[in-house]
């Protein structure tokens, strides 16, 4: 038993879940438990109480509408690899996700849970960004919602207020014609990326994003990048992008880091092309 | 505060009165007795906790037994008249796939979930899929010679 003492307590609903994270010293959110759990097993995280969040069947639910696919929090990472939820993603969603750690974390770590932590090499993080997600967001405040890429601030720092539960993350159905491009760069498979890219290209409507993750900070939209992937540019005129786009940031990347990114880009940007 | 859970292990119910720290695979090991599922890391790294869940596998280290409520856990134990986990057994021990048998457990239980999810797997992503195993003696070629020997073993006899 490695862990510090706790107390823990499930919550059938959401009203009955943000009514107790309203409290003054507020439990602590157990989702998959693939993160909290070894944390609290290295007793890296501190908490008194958990509030256990997989009982509440309105965050396990997966809803499309005709512009998107609203996804609840609670969807797994399997789920997603073997297809059993709708993809609004030309399938880039269920590639990203059999590519999560190992099977035995996939089936119970979940796409909420990942979000939230905002680990800087999660791969939820960088994809969720790349595809313009949204996150839904309810307290007993009210509810709210916001794009990903700014609920993220830094490594596991984001927007998410006081008692505040993260309900749905909303992917808006990419077009047809867009072609999208992945590429992680891990020392062992299934291991935390040691840098992450997401390409998205689509010509028809004049639409290119690229989004690089696992750098020391939140993802960083690669704009000059995109618009050299949307131009067509060569490999050269596509590294100049890409090195503008590092310089850009607060971030500073020591050479061999700056390099392992520059591939990460160029791979996703020329699968993007190439699909 | 202990906390009373009920689930069922290898097809028997349990029920329990816990510690919610109180992780599966202590929960398996301490309290009944079911020493097969092993523990090397405890924080989801190594593989050798990997138990069946409501049948997925999960790593019995990360998973608290509070939160299992209702849960159906199956453990090596409870998979010793399973036929694909007998060939799998029978094919570790003819091509070498252990050694000191630590890392076993887990290897069978994530090669057993792997065969039934794909059958039809090549050495390339046999190495892919079990890349969430650790094993820190007998080397990687024996164990995935194993496995890939238990799934030609299992494909040439599909309906037999
Ligand atoms: C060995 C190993 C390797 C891994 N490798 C990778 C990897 O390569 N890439 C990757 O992306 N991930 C990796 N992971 C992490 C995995 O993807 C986790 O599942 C994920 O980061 C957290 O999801 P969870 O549901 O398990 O959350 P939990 O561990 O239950 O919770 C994580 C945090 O989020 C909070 N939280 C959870 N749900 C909500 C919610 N709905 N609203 C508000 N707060 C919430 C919790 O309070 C906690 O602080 C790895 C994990 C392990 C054990
Ligand atoms: S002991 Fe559970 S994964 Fe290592
Ligand atoms: S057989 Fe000894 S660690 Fe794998």
């Amino acid at each position: 038993m490695k862990p510090a003492p706790f107390t823990y307590r499930a919550a059938s609903s959401s009203p009955e879940a943000i009514d107790a994270l309203a409290k003054e010293a507020p439990p602590r959110i157990l989702a998959g438990g693939q993160s909290l759990v070894p944390m609290l097993n290295l007793r890296l995280a501190p908490a008194d109480a958990l509030l256990d969040i997989t009982r509440i069947a309105e965050l396990r639910a997966v809803e499309e509408t005709i512009n998107s696919v609203r996804y609840g929090a609670l969807t797994t990472h399997a789920s997603f690899e073997d297809g059993l939820v709708p993809d609004a993603s030309n399938g880039l969603m269920s590639h990203a996700a059999g590519n999560i750690a190992y099977r035995a974390v996939r089936t119970r770590g979940t796409i909420g849970g990942a979000i939230a932590l905002a680990d800087p090499a999660a791969d939820w993080v960088t994809v969720c960004i790349a595809l313009e997600a949204v996150l839904h967001l309810q307290s007993t405040s009210g509810k709210r919602q916001m794009q990903v890429e700014e609920f993220v601030l830094g490594p596991y720092f984001t927007a998410i207020a006081e008692g505040e539960l993260i309900s749905t993350i909303e992917v808006p159905k990419r077009s047809a014609s867009e072609r999208w491009g992945y590429h992680k760069v891990v020392v062992k498979t299934g291991e935390y990326a040691e840098s992450m890219a997401v390409a998205l290209l689509d010509r028809a409507r004049g639409f290119a994003r690229i989004v690089l993750g696992a750098t020391d900070g939140a993802p960083i939209v690669m704009k000059k990048s995109a618009g050299a992937l949307l131009a067509a540019a060569d490999e050269a005129a596509l590294k100049t992008a890409i090195a503008c786009d590092l310089e850009a940031g607060e971030h500073e990347f020591g050479a061999a880091k700056r390099m392992l990114h520059t591939t990460a880009v160029l791979r996703a940007a020329k699968d993007a092309m190439a699909s | 505060m202990n906390v009373k859970v009920e689930l069922t292990i290898n097809d028997r119910k349990v029920v329990a009165d816990v510690e919610p720290r109180t992780h599966l695979a202590d929960f398996l090991r301490e309290h009944l007795r079911l020493t097969a599922t092993h523990l090397g890391c405890e924080h989801g790294v190594c593989g050798a906790c990997t138990v069946l869940i409501d049948g997925a596998p999960a790593r019995a280290c990360i998973a608290l037994t509070v939160a299992l409520e209702g849960a159906d856990v199956k453990t090596l134990e409870g998979l010793a008249d399973d036929r694909r986990m007998r060939v799998l057994k029978t094919s570790f021990h003819e091509r070498h796939g252990l050694q000191c048998g630590f890392c076993t457990p887990g290897m069978l239980i994530s090669a057993w979930d792997l065969l039934r999810r794909k059958p039809d797997i090549s050495e390339r992503q046999i190495r892919q899929e079990m890349s969430g195993n650790i094993c820190r003696c007998t080397g990687y070629q024996g164990i995935v010679r194993s496995i890939k020997h238990a799934a030609d073993t299992l494909q040439s006899s599909v309906g037999v």
